[in-house]
């Protein structure tokens, strides 16, 4: 394996973190908090690491898929260590664990918190944390090659890695000119959100902080209530914003590139549209206690845009829905957001290719000889697309199970428990009972919190390049 | 440019290589998965799976605002719908490789009424180089420059020749004949020579001169230029007709070894004068009884690589002559190198070598003061014709004043057609073409030559 050039990857990973904390540095100073320092001296430790090995010159420029995977996932890993040093040295979440359940739940755009009380935070910290939603929403390491001159096949390898998907595609023939234009999107639509929000009279620091979490699909909060305070105007905007960032970004170039006929022809988004449609109609039916059936379509969308994109933000507390209601959130957690988005879940385009691969099976069994291929996009899926998704299935309820086996040992109620494994394997943020929205993780032991952290980081880089880390021949030479 | 390259076999990855890293933007096209995937691993390419001939999927190759589609599948019809449809859904340039002989004598029809900008044929151009080194067979390369006016020469320093310990300024006077050297290849090193440099036997080294210099320099410094009379070729192919063909032209005896009966008796229709015989060359006793200890020229050209090799390695142990081996898989180039096969021949990257020559020069149009193009030694090394502009910084000063560049040398100078192989008191004037030779890639304007 190649050594040199993953150090020299994770220096400017550190690097870039560095950079990123000049963000919070600046609220820090507005309102004159002293816990800013927290981030000057993780900034200093950044740069120390980041440009020492970043100055390793890689040996050699060869880079295959095992590189890729490996840089994504330590990428990620070092990024939260670090990420996570603010909290810790300001004493705001001191213990280790906490603090970094916390960043990873960031980055991961995940979204569950282990603190009770949020609004007793500094504003330096809740914005650091809402900003790792940000970041991590689009990936780190898609930002960076969008500025640095890596060269060739590595950058596919990375974007493989760390984009979401069945079957990660560039926009264009440069890598750079594609994360660019990724990126560029989703700044302008981030920019759109923060303006609509502030028109209708929200404060700055909120609009950033929410969009922030919206825009990456996160779902942290800066009030302990959520999104509960807000009027319906905000929370509309909200709404519609999660339900955009849980769109396949290939949508909007296309929209770009005025073909908005080819971009309504994707077969996922068709789906997501058809989903979340449904689901809301049912929801509205199903809930008692609104005032008027536009409420109960407003909450309902506003809960089902929040859950099916990952996000995790609440206007309701759904925890206290009848049982139909939650078990169509509770699949909306499987289901996730639109492959090519910010969004987490298991994927709609996979759910989509699991549904037909049914259909094929069912078409052999009753007759041997029939022949049937797998479309997607009206396109014949390449049987190896197919076969990864199956196998991607299989992993998510490995790990899954395993780790609903551990979190169980804390004793709490199945509901919570399950629900827990939910939440955070599919970078939701809230689950039901204990960790409903207006709950938390707090509760839970180090070892469950470990397991779910694991959960958040497989979740969010669709299980391989972290299991990877783990199996010993990626790291035979 | 926007690029699109129909088909992902070799053609296509050296081509989508190299033009990836002249900094065009490519999209790859084939309708197996696995060969789009092989590039798009490893280049900053974007790749589409389909039928490269089909709209909609050059529609989302982005056909509408590509500058150029190479078709470069396997087949022939295939690649003309390509261009075909490309130029009808697009306002793009199109080149094909249309192999088929039948097709040959069409070809400028063809080119002229579907608008396609170039038609390449790789047995075809394989056939000219192979034709071209037969007829002058010491050297094992050979480029032309200035429209053909110039050549650059590649040539083995043999042991017994006075070029061994010579020093390279020394070279004109003691040998009183008008040749650069440009490049010296020593091992794995490649060099612009200066005045001082020591050249040595084993020394693989280009020069530059015109083609009647060339001949009279090979013969002072001892290398044998006699031209071929008899050549045996191995392999009743394509490429081995257009080569009988060509060689038929120049007096030059043909004897052709073919295994399969009914191919020889085709043969022998196609090339009345050359001698075909029906034998498996891979016997010594058919090789030994049709000459091969006095043929002076020798290819291997079958479709098998191995074949090919060993025959090349027994002609080579036989006969002086000069051998050729047709090599179509390059994956174990570096070994392949380093036997005494002669001149490896492979069509794919000739091919692929013409295409992008041809690409250079569309894009020199296009406002790029660099005339010609040409990338030698592995690409170490660019060759590059500049046309000279009033604004140069260096007109009028002898070339020894000027402060070049290392590891640059102005090779030729092109004025209103005469050729000046300059030394240190020639200068460059207004109106010339000046031939740059260096390893500092990316020059794009004569004043780049200077610190």
């Amino acid at each position: 394996m190649n050594r040199s050039v993953i150090i020299h990857i994770l220096g400017w990973i550190l690097n870039f973190e560095a950079a990123f904390m000049v963000l919070p540095i600046i609220v820090a100073i507005i309102y004159g908090e002293k816990n800013g320092f927290a981030f000057l001296i993780t900034m200093g430790l950044c740069l120390l690491f980041g440009i020492l090995l970043s100055r390793i010159k890689p040996k050699s420029r060869v880079f295959y898929a095992r590189e890729g995977f490996i840089s994504v996932a330590l990428g990620w890993i070092t990024l939260s260590i670090f990420g996570a040093l603010p909290f810790i040295i300001s004493g705001q979440i001191p213990h280790p664990i906490d603090a970094m359940f916390e960043i990873i739940s960031g980055f991961s755009t995940t979204g569950s918190s282990v603190l009770s009380d949020i609004e007793a935070l500094d504003y330096c910290m809740l914005f650091w944390r809402s900003f790792t939603h940000w970041i991590g929403g689009m990936g780190v390491l898609v930002f960076i090659l969008a500025i640095l001159p890596l060269a060739r096949g590595e950058s596919m390898h990375i974007m493989r890695a760390e984009s979401t998907g069945p079957s990660v595609e560039k926009l264009v023939p440069r890598m750079r000119t594609s994360a660019a234009l990724l990126y560029g999107i989703y700044i302008g639509m981030t920019i759109l959100q923060i303006l609509l929000l502030l028109a209708g009279g929200m404060p700055l620091f909120d609009a950033l902080t929410i969009t922030f979490g919206s825009a990456g699909t996160g779902g942290f909060a800066i009030k302990n209530n959520s999104i509960m305070s807000y009027s319906p105007y905000l929370q509309n905007v909200i709404t519609i914003f999660m339900f955009l960032f849980g769109v396949n970004f290939n949508f909007y170039y296309l929209i770009l590139l005025r073909k908005a006929k080819d971009a309504f022809k994707i077969e996922e988004v068709k789906w997501y549209f058809i989903i979340v449609i449904s689901a809301i109609i049912l929801i509205s039916l199903n809930t008692g206690g609104f005032n008027g059936f536009f409420d109960a379509i407003h909450h309902s969308a506003f809960q089902v845009s929040s859950i099916i994109t990952t996000t995790g933000y609440a206007t309701k507390d759904f925890n206290l829905w009848p049982g139909f209601s939650k078990t169509i959130l509770f699949l909306l957690m499987f289901i996730g957001a639109c492959a090519g988005s910010t969004g987490g879940g298991m994927k709609v385009s996979r759910i989509v290719v699991l549904f037909k691969t049914i259909g094929k099976e069912m078409s052999y069994l009753l007759n041997r000889r029939s022949v049937k291929v797998i479309k997607l996009n009206g396109k014949k899926l390449e049987n190896e697309t197919v076969r990864s998704i199956n196998v991607f299935f299989v992993a998510y309820i490995l790990i899954f199970s395993t780790s609903f086996l551990i979190i169980s040992l804390d004793n709490y109620d199945f509901t919570s428990s399950f629900t827990a494994v939910v939440a955070t394997l599919n970078n939701v943020g809230p689950g039901f009972e204990l960790v409903g929205p207006l709950g938390n993780f707090s509760g839970f032991s180090n070892l469950s919190k470990l397991v779910m952290m694991f959960n958040m980081l497989v979740g969010r880089l669709e299980i391989f390049p972290i299991i990877l880390l783990f199996s010993p021949s990626t790291w035979k030479k | 440019m926007n690029i699109i390259i129909v088909g992902c076999g070799k053609v296509g990855a050296t081509l989508a290589e190299q033009l990836d890293q002249e900094g065009h933007d490519i999209i790859v096209v084939d309708n197996k998965a696995s060969s789009v995937e092989n590039i798009t691993n490893f280049m900053d390419v974007m790749g589409i799976v389909g039928n490269g001939a089909s709209y909609n999927v050059l529609l989302e190759a982005g056909i509408e605002r590509a500058d150029l589609l190479i078709a470069v599948t396997g087949s022939d019809e295939l690649n003309l719908l390509c261009c075909l449809i490309a130029r009808k859904a697009g306002k793009c340039h199109t080149i094909a490789r249309v192999r088929n002989p039948g097709y040959n004598d069409e070809i400028e029809f063809i080119k002229e009424e579907m608008g396609l900008s170039m038609t390449i044929n790789p047995e075809l151009e394989t056939a000219i180089e192979i034709s071209a080194l037969i007829n002058l067979p010491s050297a094992i390369e050979i480029d032309t420059f200035a429209k053909g006016k110039v050549e650059l020469l590649k040539f083995h320093v043999p042991e017994h020749s006075v070029l061994n310990n010579m020093k390279v300024m020394n070279l004109s006077s003691k040998l009183k004949s008008k040749v650069l050297v440009c490049i010296v290849e020593r091992e794995d090193q490649v060099f612009i020579p200066s005045g001082s440099f020591l050249l040595q036997a084993n020394d693989i080294i280009s020069i530059i001169a015109s083609h009647k210099t060339a001949i009279d320099f090979f013969q002072k410094a001892g290398i044998f230029v006699g031209r071929s009379k008899n050549v045996m070729l191995i392999g009743g192919g394509t490429l081995t007709v257009y080569l009988a063909q060509r060689l038929a032209t120049s007096d030059i005896k043909v004897t052709i070894i073919e295994q399969n009966s009914e191919r020889c008796e085709e043969l022998s229709d196609l090339l009345p004068s050359a001698r075909i015989i029906n034998a498996n060359a891979t016997e010594k006793n058919v090789l030994l009884e049709e000459g091969i200890d006095d043929t002076e020229a020798f290819a291997s050209l079958t479709n098998y690589d191995e074949e090919n090799i060993l025959l090349s390695l027994y002609a080579k142990k036989r006969s002086r002559a000069k051998v050729f081996t047709k090599i179509t898989r390059m994956t174990y180039d570096d070994i392949v190198g380093e036997m005494s096969l002669g001149v490896i021949i492979n069509p794919k990257l000739v091919t692929a070598d013409r295409i992008l020559q041809h690409i250079r020069a569309m894009q020199n149009s296009k406002g790029s003061n660099v005339e010609t193009l040409y990338k030698l030694v592995d690409n170490k090394v660019e060759a590059l014709e500049f046309y000279v502009r009033s604004n140069a910084k260096l007109l009028g000063v002898p070339l020894e004043k000027l402060n070049l560049k290392p590891n640059l040398l102005v090779s030729c100078i092109n004025r209103k057609g005469k050729i000046i192989i300059p030394n240190g008191q020639d200068h460059i004037e207004v109106g010339d073409t000046v031939i740059i030779v260096t390893t500092n890639t990316g020059l794009d304007d004569l004043n780049d030559i200077l610190i």
